[in-house]
């Protein structure tokens, strides 16, 4: 179709590339080489398909949230569930397909940074299932956040290594991973879990990622007969957004809005929207769009949700915004728990605090685009790995 | 325009030894100690100064440099107060080349002419960006270029034929061939292997070839001085001033005993060595 993007060195307009020491190129370009040959490779599309559906659980339902829509009072909402994906997010997705890129290489050990845990989970899962040695990177600050998350992942047979270096959360677990993987390259595959990082990488993850727009284009159809009039996604990395958003950028009259989290408020400095208030420069093997000082150095976020919180974005999110393709708003941390309650209350589902961002936003938009509109979702997990940090903002001990 | 680089190079071919380059984070531990250090290796020995430009995701390093960076930038370093240490350092040292060693993203914030004209203006001659592959890098180059600024690139282990073709002819005043597959200041290397690598790299060009990451001891300085044109050793430094963070006024003179020591071992090793690494060399 009319959208091509990356180019052949990645590059999404001025955003993207393949920003890394020499010592990954090599690598990096073999890489690619090799995805590129299985993206044509329908043996592997079937094997990635079969995985989805046996083991991931999909496709997703897209669920009509009819008493959010009443509430909202506004345009009809639906709500794309990959909260009910294997393990509890959209992060399986992506986890599946690069562990089955890792063992058609040969790879005997995966890698992988975390945030929130949601990732470093998804790929301790899919190497348990393959049997691949899996080390997983992850801030020693958020080891103390996530506890749950750190002990299923042991659980599952990974190592989890605290990272103490820098801002000791998630940018600082990427550095780590990446050092790890530089250092050996000859059998371990890294796994990164957003569209961000060197080049083949967010296009790739995009591309795994993209079965959840894929399923939201034929799904729509059944209740509206016709495509929505907007979709609306979080984005912290951005690949759950990337993923619903990708298959309907040759749609000019589907809007998209990217959500990023606003923290304590843009105004306060203390938030993770690198669109909304970043510039662009180079972090973590892409130009895109960061939180950074005058000087170019890396500033920490704060974000409600560990999943949003991290100072870049995947590089195609910043040419889909300086091209206007897609819009970025941003939401705080108090708005976010507001829609996390009203989902958990009147529809029964217990949205992730990242996806509550979505939400929150999508009542915004529903009162705008009015009655006759329609409106998808990104519902990206679930919210069980979030009662500890809800409970403790609000003051009750568990 | 002279070349610093260059002339030192070709000074150090007639006389037949071996450069020594090395490494240190500019403000660590604080700031005001940077200048004395950088004039006090220059005098026991050092031919070349690198000096690191902090960073807050120093992606390529080992936990000695990034601590070192960590250090530095709780003293609110800045690429900007980095060039006004060149600037002070080159006012009493006219001849000492110094190259800038740092990740992009600084540079990009300050705006690639904008640095250049810095860059030069305060006395750099060479800017080695360890995240910027030579893909990527042509419009950094031309900008360094245009100032008389060498490019400084890396070569790896995982560099081919192909590649290294491509990286020295856009790289200026040496390359910088990093003897492992790795971080700075990961464990040893192969010398076997860093030799056969260099003849792969001097096939393809006449720019001297440095080597470095993992270099620690004076032996292995020795050791490699027999293969390479220049010697850079950071981590093994860089940990030496770390253990004098809290006596900041001893580092200078520690740190230059440091480089006496690797001097002596690299000249005693290129004098004795000079007649069985001619193959290697030509």
């Amino acid at each position: 179709m009319g959208y091509a993007l990356p180019d052949e060195g990645g590059h999404f307009g001025r955003y993207g590339g393949r920003f890394v020491s020499e010592t990954l190129m090599r690598p990096l370009l073999e890489l690619q080489e090799i995805y590129e040959r299985l993206r044509q490779d329908s043996a592997f599309q079937e094997e990635f398909s079969e995985d989805l559906r046996l083991y991931v659980g999909r496709p997703s339902p897209l669920y009509p949230a009819r008493r959010l829509t009443e509430k909202f009072g506004g345009a009809r909402i639906y709500l794309k569930r990959e909260d009910l994906n294997h393990t509890g997010a959209h992060k399986i997705n992506n986890t599946v397909g690069q562990a089955l890129l890792a063992k058609r290489m040969g790879k005997t050990r995966v890698i992988a940074e975390t945030g929130a845990g949601q990732h470093g989970v998804a790929t301790a899962t899919v190497a348990a299932r393959l049997g691949l040695e899996c080390v997983i990177y992850m801030g020693a600050e958020d080891i103390q956040r996530q506890a749950i998350n750190v002990f299923r992942m042991k659980l599952l047979g990974a190592k989890v290594v605290p990272v103490t270096s820098g801002s000791r959360t998630l940018k600082d677990a990427l550095n780590e991973a990446m050092r790890d993987w530089v250092t050996n390259i000859e059998n371990t595959f890294y796994i990164i879990g957003t569209v961000a990082g060197p080049h083949p990488y967010p296009a790739m993850v995009r591309d795994f990622q993209a079965v959840i727009g894929k399923e939201v284009r034929y799904q729509i159809m059944e209740f509206e007969g016709r495509l929505p009039d907007a979709l609306v996604a979080c984005v912290g990395g951005g690949s759950n957004a990337m993923g619903l958003f990708y298959p309907f950028l040759d749609d000019p009259a589907v809007a998209l809005f990217g959500v990023e989290a606003a923290g304590r408020g843009l105004a306060t400095g203390q938030h993770a929207a690198s669109l909304s208030a970043g510039r662009p420069g180079v972090l973590h093997g892409n130009r895109t769009y960061l939180m950074e000082t005058d000087d170019g150095q890396i500033i920490e976020t704060h974000s409600i949700s560990a999943g949003l919180d991290y100072p870049g974005v995947g590089p195609e999110h910043a040419w889909l915004k300086d091209s206007g393709r897609a819009r970025y708003v941003a939401v705080t941390d108090d708005e976010a728990l507001e829609a996390f309650h009203l989902l958990t209350r009147i529809e029964g589902i217990m949205p992730a605090l990242e996806s509550s961002h979505a939400i929150a936003y999508s009542g915004r938009l529903a009162r705008e685009l009015g009655r006759d509109a329609c409106i998808v979702v990104n519902l990206s997990g679930r919210g069980d790995k979030d009662v500890h940090t809800i409970a403790a903002r609000e003051g009750i001990t568990l | 325009m002279t070349n610093r680089l260059a002339d030192r190079f070709k000074a150090l071919k007639v006389r037949g030894r071996t450069a020594l380059i090395p490494f240190i984070t500019a403000g660590d531990p604080e700031p005001r100690i940077t200048v004395p250090l950088m004039h006090a290796l220059a005098e026991a020995g050092a031919d070349i100064i690198e000096l690191g430009v902090p960073f807050s995701d120093p992606m390529a390093d080992g936990p000695v440099i990034q601590k070192a960076s960590e250090r530095a930038l709780a003293h609110h370093m800045s690429l900007a107060g980095v060039l006004a240490m060149v600037r002070e350092f080159r006012s009493e040292d006219p001849h000492t080349p110094v190259v800038l060693m740092g990740y992009l993203n600084p540079v990009e914030a300050m705006g690639y002419d904008r640095f250049a004209a810095g860059a030069h203006e305060a006395g750099v001659d060479g800017v080695l960006t360890v995240d910027l592959p030579p893909e990527e890098g042509q419009e950094l180059v031309t900008a360094l270029r245009s100032r008389g600024i060498d490019p400084v690139f890396l070569l790896a282990p995982t560099s081919d034929a192909e590649r290294i073709r491509r990286i020295v002819q856009l790289a200026g005043g040496f390359v910088y061939y990093v003897s492992l597959r790795g971080v700075t200041g990961a464990a040893n290397f192969d010398l076997t292997e860093v030799a056969q690598k260099l003849r792969l790299i001097r096939a393809q060009t006449h720019l001297p070839v440095g080597v470095g990451f993992g270099i620690s001891s004076p032996d292995a300085a020795a050791k490699v001085a027999g293969v390479a044109d220049a010697v850079i050793v950071g981590s093994a430094l860089v940990g030496r001033i770390a253990a004098l963070a809290s006596q900041p006024d001893r580092i200078a003179t520690e740190a230059a005993a440091f480089v006496a020591q690797l001097r002596a071992a690299m000249d005693g090793a290129t004098a004795s060595a000079s007649g069985s690494t001619s193959g290697v060399r030509a």
